[in-house]
């Protein structure tokens, strides 16, 4: 029979999840995912270890940058490092990635530079990267909608011949990352019925990081996220999503499925936001001290450096460099951000359409003529809505 | 901990491969033909699929069906289900995984069964694809068509017959066109399927049986770019005292209303608008400074609707020629009503003549 009803561990379990680091950093076995990192050697841990801890350090000097009033809004990463520095070094160059807004992780596995992701922030545009550099798509604000947009990307993988040739240089996946909220929205729900019937070479990766803005995950489920999956007929894993060790093996599989051309896979990666949903948030009013401290405990990056370190495989010239390296990172992140100027008030009229359009040309005539209005016959500004 | 799925659904299990074989799509027709507009939909997407291998078509039951109005009839059968998808009962599912596939090169053209059935995919088409262009700077481009058979008068049960284009047309992003003849469909279709911006493509669903003569030989016009594009309105009938604008549905109703006046001794000149968005009121202005009247019609409500842009564009640009306000004829604020009703809704012959009587009142 099926089962009904709710769950009685509700979706917050921690029952099943594949976890191959402890909280404590020691590596404990798997049976089905030790092959999947048995080829990682410890400079590709360091390498994943870096990318974690200069994430955290782009958190941090994001949120202070809005503090001072440089950005008019930052979302952090913060505790979400393995979650999206393991799945994101699973990834092929040939792999395209549809993040929601929060991936900054995802972007720096990808190789993104880093500062064009605050322009959206800064409000000087709505995404400044080129998608196609490094196969990251832009960030999607509204929750949920970019899963139907990589679904239908998969399918033009699957049309282009890029699924299940067997030339790992040529075979494609498509990752989707969104969190324990987004599962409620019906685009996701779509999405799964539209990757499960087309059998798209895509990974839907949902960290649940148990809060969509102040409400729990117990108010968007009642069973663990992965669990709804299965009635799509799409395979789900439940990961500890604070391990970057068991995300890499978990999305590594997904992705290997993928491309191999066999189908979607739904990853439910176990987390929590340590942090705000973002500067404009106040945590306070919904969630205790006590339970911020029980996952401060179980930081993500302090897990895999107890790791390194407890192999000896973190030299202390390494976490010297890293050190310096942060700092310059973020120096390089302020000054990027304190040099974003404004966009010229007749750049809003740019890009509406690819082709002119009569109504958009027309506005624009008449605003660059009412902005010369107020210019004076020696070219300076005289007075009006500066 | 792996969940694993029961998948039971496979290809092999599909029962509809039991089906026989679809006959041999018949040779594409040449020459100037009499064809219902349907058809020459049909014959435009068939076309642009031929010529396109990027080109593909999506929606429900659009494939073996031929979609519930056969538009696409023959189409699967010719390009196969990869190219003319029989998608999932999901509108929104429809426009979101079109604008993946747009985004990985192609150009799909979606059809949503019904006009009142768009707006699960409402917040797909104009939060992602009217703006994924512009918030890329251009990087992005999203050649997407969004086909909907819309307005009434078929005597259907609600939500079958509404004209939600004032909906679209108020987003940037999106071009909003709508086809009067079957040789504007034949055409139009091609365009927009062409044109690298999205474009919601309004078909008049009570005009698909409706013939005319389709030159199917004539060379495509560019989607953008002189003035057989998809950008301009066009004089359908010239005259001398009323301009009457129309598009989609109501442009017949407009041309049996200027043989009615002219029976009478009122000329009507008649603009068939063609796109709602970008609006061409250069055109509508040209005639309008001549006439110096102006009605526009339309099936869609009129409260801020197209009929409410064009009198305010024309009252800013021909002040001085107009010997009365711009008028407007078209649904009530209601709901679409029964179709018992639906006749005392619409914009008929006698509603708009009775306006082209008020306004040579003045």
């Amino acid at each position: 029979m099926i089962p009904t009803g709710p769950a009685a561990d509700g979706p917050l379990t921690d029952d099943g999840l594949v976890q191959l680091l402890t909280p404590a950093g020691e590596r404990v076995p798997h049976p089905e995912y030790d092959a999947w990192v048995a080829d990682l050697d410890p400079d590709r841990l360091r390498a994943m270890y870096r990318d974690m801890v200069l994430t955290r350090r782009f958190d941090v000097e994001a949120t202070a940058l809005q503090r001072q009033g440089e950005l008019a809004l930052f979302a952090q990463s913060l505790g979400q490092e393995a979650a999206q520095v393991g799945s994101g070094h699973a990834l092929r160059p040939q792999d395209h990635v549809f993040p929601s807004y929060r991936e900054h992780g995802v972007a720096q596995a990808r190789g993104l530079e880093m500062t064009q992701l605050l322009r959206l922030f800064r409000g000087v545009d709505h995404g400044g990267w080129d998608p196609a550099e490094r196969n990251f798509h832009l960030f999607t604000l509204v929750i949920g909608s970019h899963t139907l947009h990589a679904t239908g990307y998969a399918m033009g993988v699957q049309r282009d011949g890029l699924v299940g040739t067997g030339d790992p240089e040529r075979d494609a996946a498509v990752v989707t990352y969104f969190g324990d909220g987004a599962t409620a929205q019906g685009d996701v729900s779509e999405a799964l019925v539209f990757a499960s019937v087309n059998r798209a070479p895509v990974v839907l990766f949902c960290q649940n990081n148990q809060f969509a803005i102040s409400e729990p995950t117990t108010r968007q489920a009642t069973v663990p996220i992965a669990h709804r999956a299965p009635g799509f007929g799409i395979p789900a894993v439940r990961v500890d999503g604070n391990d970057v060790l068991a995300t890499y093996a978990v999305t590594r599989q997904a992705l290997e499925r993928a491309r191999s051309g066999g189908g979607p896979t739904f990853v439910e990666a176990f987390t929590y936001r340590m942090g705000a949903h973002t500067t404009s948030d106040d945590p306070t009013r919904y969630r205790t001290s006590e339970q911020e401290e029980h996952w401060r405990r179980r930081d993500p990056i302090e897990r895999v450096r107890a790791y390194l370190d407890g192999v000896g495989e973190l030299p202390e010239v390494f976490q010297a460099q890293l050190a310096s390296e942060a700092d310059a990172f973020g120096e390089h992140l302020r000054t990027a951000v304190r040099g974003m100027g404004r966009p010229s008030g007749p750049s809003m009229f740019e890009h509406v359409y690819a082709t002119p359009h009569a109504v958009v040309d027309a506005e624009r005539a008449w605003f660059e003529q009412y902005e010369q209005s107020f210019v004076d016959h020696e070219g300076h500004q005289s007075g009006g809505h500066r | 901990m792996t969940v694993t799925s029961d998948r039971t659904s496979d290809r092999t299990t599909d029962r509809t491969t039991d089906l026989p074989p679809a006959p041999a799509p018949a040779p594409f027709p040449t020459g100037t033909q009499r064809l219902p507009m349907a058809k020459a939909l049909n014959l435009g997407m068939r076309r642009a699929l031929a010529n396109d291998p990027r080109a593909l078509l999506m929606g429900e039951d659009i494939g073996r069906l031929g979609g519930v109005f056969r538009v696409t009839d023959g189409l699967f059968a010719e390009f196969g289900e990869d190219r003319v998808v029989d998608t999932p009962l999901a509108e929104s599912g429809i426009v979101g995984t079109a604008i993946g596939l747009a985004l990985r090169g192609y150009r799909p053209v979606c059809e949503i069964q019904f006009d009142g059935f768009v707006f699960p995919a409402f917040d797909q088409i104009t939060t992602q694809l009217a703006k994924m262009h512009y918030r890329s700077q251009g990087r992005l481009t999203l050649p997407v068509v969004i086909r909907i058979p819309f307005g009434g008068g078929i005597g259907a049960v609600e939500h079958h017959s509404e004209s939600p284009e004032a909906l679209f047309a108020h987003t940037a992003g999106l071009r909003v066109v709508s086809p009067s003849t079957p040789a504007d469909a034949f055409t139009m279709i091609q365009q927009a399927i062409a044109s690298p911006d999205p474009v919601i493509f309004l078909e008049p669903k009570g005009r698909y049986w409706e013939k005319g003569d389709v030159d199917l030989d004539a060379p495509l016009p560019a989607p953008h770019g002189g003035t057989s594009d998809l950008d301009h309105a066009r004089v359908v009938r010239p005259g001398t005292d009323v301009t009457v604008v129309a598009y989609g549905p109501t442009v017949a109703t407009a041309l049996k209303a200027a043989d009615a006046a002219a029976a009478e001794g009122t000329s009507l000149e008649v603009v068939d608008l063609r796109t709602i968005s970008p609006l061409d009121t250069a055109t509508v202005a040209e005639s309008v400074r001549r006439t110096g009247r102006c009605v526009v019609v339309h099936e869609a409500p009129v409260l801020y609707g197209t009929g409410a842009e064009v009198a305010a564009r024309i009252t800013e640009e021909c002040f001085y020629h107009l010997q009365a306000p711009v008028l407007r004829v078209g649904g009530f604020h209601t709901p679409y009503p029964v179709a018992k009703l639906e006749h005392d809704y619409l914009p008929s012959l006698d509603r708009l003549l009775d306006a082209v009587d008020r306004t040579l009142a003045f």
